[in-house]
């Protein structure tokens, strides 16, 4: 096999390379900087552009951090890699793997629904496809991202209406830039918290800016009226929220398709916005990869497994990693 | 339905009651009339009954949406609530709105014309509605089709808008909400009108229910200023005779008139315009007989002359809320009391109504002293009733309070766990408790309640990662953690394990500072058993 899991993460023999290792490595090729993608202690990385700044400004500017533009190839000891949009995260990839007429492709995460940032998804035929099923049930079914956001949108002029502060709770990798960008035309009134902020900053070094100001010590929380609030979700509930005053919460999460979930967190809202893949999504990804082999890792992957086996009568099996499924608290 | 979807999902998103009572009055404000009833229906819970078995839904779902039974029911078992997890399969515009609005009413009637439909036109018909509707409409017509639709607000709430929106006094809506009522032939304005004679004569009064004793009785005044009853175990209720019918109330709103034979006699005695309040009971020899005898007669489809015979009712009677037409609630119980112990006086009522004995103690502390042993006298405790209260509407502090003898009370440990529903699902909150038998642990009782969130939280944490196996839901874990579990009652049982079923079992503590070897034994439980049981 061209591709398999070591003890450390994703291994290509051939190039003595891993791919998204959880274990330190002399190579990692990373698909995105999501932390349970994107960990510390590897002696070099390898990843799209537009992650150098994230990893950078994750993992400390030391770091030995090589870049490829999309669908540009590199040969390490006679294997092809190549990068292609995942539509997760900006700078997020799969990564294509070919030897001797052999085609792996690791999508790490992605997500099919355009959001009107994120480079779209391009699908890459393989013979070898490995997916994620963290939303792999049909309960799992997203709205278009876009009109969310404007769901979103009408809910902050709401809450402004009652007074409210508005605090909208995502991954400050990823969905605070899609949303920042579609508010790109109501730039008055938004604060952002440090660990969005400096992902911002970061991108800014390649050419990126969104709307928004910094929260510091010295920013007047009691004072802000109707403003709308980005955070991560680690920051739900602890003393960072206490003084803005009278707010209203919503979560960002492909979870909050459960209305027991949204209760469960204690937010007012909850909207069902993820930077995965629902359902269908998921099986026009396996389609369209055209892909006999299929191994699926964290989420329901046994249910995924038995459906891909009945439905599409694919060679499907589960592959163990140790990436989250769950809501990472990605500071 | 979309502006009642909209009401729905603003009171799901509110914790704040004072914010739901005023969307249920902008609501109001701006619903039709016709559509007002249904609504209020729904909300307080009076809805239609499932129009076919979930077994049929369930297949139906799975085919509509093109997946395998199998992945249907693990779809199920992660979302924890079938009417949600078949609006999210069978979902198919989530990206569009619902295209055209329908009165609530047509809702009601589908689902109510199903009833009678074959399967077949059941399916092409339910098909219908889950290819046009989507998201929170698509949702409210699932959780009627299995008959699990609640609401977030409780009927008191519902009374409060009510009351705020017709600008009336909140006991005289509660008073008209009373009993089953249908939204069909219930007009808005008939309902709510101010003029009492448009009250049904079968309607009951609201109850008035006492809340627990919080305080000590030395803040109670003179003992000679209340009326003590023995606080007895069986059914509360609401005997009427207007018109010449009879009607039986529970405090559940169930009209029990059918299964309660008993009574009948009442219509040859009973002066026209009687309502009386007391607790339903068998009694037998001068003596009530224990609650298990009532539970097993209430489940009963057919009431046999066998059972008459062995577990007769009667109602202990303590109060009187109308006497010949007139509402009685406005008089001081003891002007009410007095009128009642004249009507009991006619022999002819005498098998089936009784008077609540009032007991008389010299001072509070030998009240206490009968309230701590009160097990043995049959009762759960004593009522403390202010000689010169008014009967009040609801939940109501200071004319009534009930004092209750401890709960029993005995350490187990927990050994299996399993998910809960709805906002629980995910989450471990059903727990099965044990006791020693020799060296083996045997289960004796289930409780869900008496954590807190928190607690829950760590209690979860700990499950996961305590897990011994798992069957389905349940998991069996390490017998490790401890808790003292509360109960009302403890009787005789032949369907459990180790003989015994406990009345009211819920968590009084976890135990935390306790192991497994400190939990009490099967042979505590059955010491137990002699000492209270039946
Ligand atoms: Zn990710």
């Amino acid at each position: 096999m061209l591709i398999t899991v070591s003890e450390n993460g994703w291994y290509c023999a051939q190039a003595d390379v891993y791919i998204d290792p959880w274990k330190p490595v002399p190579r990692a090729l990373i698909t995105h900087g999501h932390s349970d993608h994107a960990r510390p202690g590897h002696q070099y990385y390898l990843c799209h552009v537009d992650t150098k700044p994230v990893l950078k400004a994750r993992l400390g500017p030391e770091i030995v951090c090589e870049t490829v533009q999309y669908n540009e190839s590199k040969y390490i000891n006679g294997v092809q890699f190549s990068f292609h949009p995942a539509g997760h995260v900006l700078g997020s990839a799969q990564i294509r793997i070919e030897y001797k007429g052999e085609i792996w492709v690791i999508t790490g995460d992605y997500k099919l629904l355009p959001d009107g940032f994120t480079p779209l998804f391009e699908p890459v035929k393989c013979h070898h496809f490995i997916t994620e099923s963290t939303f792999a049930l049909p309960i799992y079914k997203f709205k278009a991202p876009t009109l969310i956001f404007d769901e979103l949108v009408q809910w902050w002029q709401h809450n402004q209406s009652q007074n409210l502060n508005t605090v909208v709770l995502c991954y400050s990798l990823g969905k605070a830039q899609a949303i920042l960008h579609h508010l790109r035309d109501h730039p008055n009134n938004i604060y952002l918290h440090g660990a969005v902020a400096n992902l911002n900053d970061a991108f800014s070094e390649n050419g990126y800016h969104f709307v928004g100001e910094r929260i510091s010590s010295d920013t007047n929380k009691e004072s802000m009226k109707g403003a709308l609030i980005l955070a991560p979700p680690s920051a739900f509930g602890t003393p960072w929220m206490r003084k803005f005053g009278d707010y209203e919460v919503a979560m960002c999460s492909g979870w909050m398709q459960l209305r027991g979930q949204r209760r469960r967190l204690g937010v007012e809202k909850g909207f069902v916005y993820s930077d995965h893949c629902d359902f269908s999504s998921l099986n026009e990804a396996v389609q369209l990869s055209q892909a006999e082999n299929v191994y699926v890792t964290h989420g329901y992957e046994t249910q995924y497994v038995q459906w891909l086996r009945e439905q599409y009568h694919l060679n499907a099996q589960v592959m163990k990693t140790q990436h989250d499924n769950a809501e990472q608290e990605d500071e | 339905m979309n502006a009642f979807a909209q009401l729905f999902e603003a009171l799901d998103e509110t914790t704040k009651t004072n914010t739901k009572v005023q969307l249920m009055l902008e609501y109001f404000r701006s619903a039709h009339d016709e559509d007002k009833m249904f609504a209020i229906a729904i909300l307080t819970g009076n809805k239609p009954k499932r129009p076919f078995s979930t077994t049929l839904l369930r297949e139906w779902a799975a085919e509509y949406a093109g997946i395998p039974l199998w992945l249907f029911e693990e779809s199920y078992f992660v979302a924890g609530d079938l009417g949600e997890t078949i609006a999210l399969v069978v979902d198919r515009n989530v990206d569009m709105g619902n295209e055209e609005d329908q009165p609530l009413s047509a809702v009601f009637s589908l689902i109510i014309a199903l009833q009678k439909m074959e399967a077949a036109e059941q399916q092409q018909a339910i098909y219908k509605e889950w290819s046009r509707l989507t998201g929170t409409s698509l949702f409210l017509f699932n959780k009627m089709l299995t008959g699990s639709l609640r609401v977030g607000v409780s009927k008191k709430l519902v009374i409060k808008a009510l009351a705020q929106y017709l600008e009336q006094d909140e006991g005289a809506i509660t008073h008209r909400m009373m009993g089953k009522w249908n939204p069909f032939s219930t007009q808005f304005n008939e309902m709510f009108s101010a003029s009492e004679a448009a009250i049904a004569h079968h309607t009951p009064y609201p109850f008035y229910l006492a809340y627990p004793l919080d305080q000590s009785f030395d803040d109670l005044g003179h003992i000679q200023d209340w009326v003590l009853e023995k606080k007895l175990d069986g059914i509360r209720g609401q005997i009427i005779f207007r018109n010449n019918e009879l009607f039986i109330w529970s405090r559940g709103e169930d009209l029990l008139t059918d299964k309660f034979p008993e009574f009948n006699i009442l219509q040859q005695y009973l002066p026209n315009g009687t309502v009386i309040d007391g607790e339903i009971i068998p009694w037998k020899d001068g003596q009530p007989l224990p609650f298990s005898v009532m539970q097993t007669r209430i489940g009963r489809k057919n009431v046999t002359p066998k059972f008459l015979k062995e577990a007769p009712l009667v109602m202990v009677c303590y109060d009187l809320l109308e006497f010949e037409g007139k509402d009685m609630r406005t008089e001081p119980l003891s002007v009410r009391r007095a009128q009642l112990i004249e009507l009991l006086a006619n022999p002819a009522l005498q098998d089936v109504l009784l008077l609540s004995e009032e007991m008389v103690f010299p001072t509070w502390e030998d009240a206490k002293a009968f309230k701590n042993t009160a097990r043995h006298y049959n009762s759960e405790g004593l009522m403390l009733k202010k000689r010169n209260s008014i009967y009040e509407t609801g939940r109501k502090r200071g004319g009534w309070w009930k004092w209750k003898t401890d709960p029993l009370s005995i350490d187990a440990v927990m050994i299996y766990a399993q998910s809960g529903h709805g906002r629980r699902a995910n989450l471990f909150t059903d727990y099965t408790f044990a006791v020693w038998d020799g060296d083996v642990l045997v289960p004796f009782a289930k409780a869900y309640s008496g954590l807190t969130d928190k607690e829950i939280d760590q209690l979860d944490r700990w499950i996961k990662q305590h897990t011994i196996e798992k069957f389905g839901p349940v998991r069996s874990v390490q017998a490790v953690q401890v808790f003292e579990i509360g109960f009302e009652g403890i009787n005789k049982s032949t369907r459990h394990k180790l003989g015994v079923a406990l009345r009211f079992p819920r968590i009084l503590r976890w135990r935390q500072d306790k192991t497994a070897q400190d939990a009490n034994t099967k042979a505590d439980l059955l010491e137990m058993l002699v000492l209270y049981g039946s």
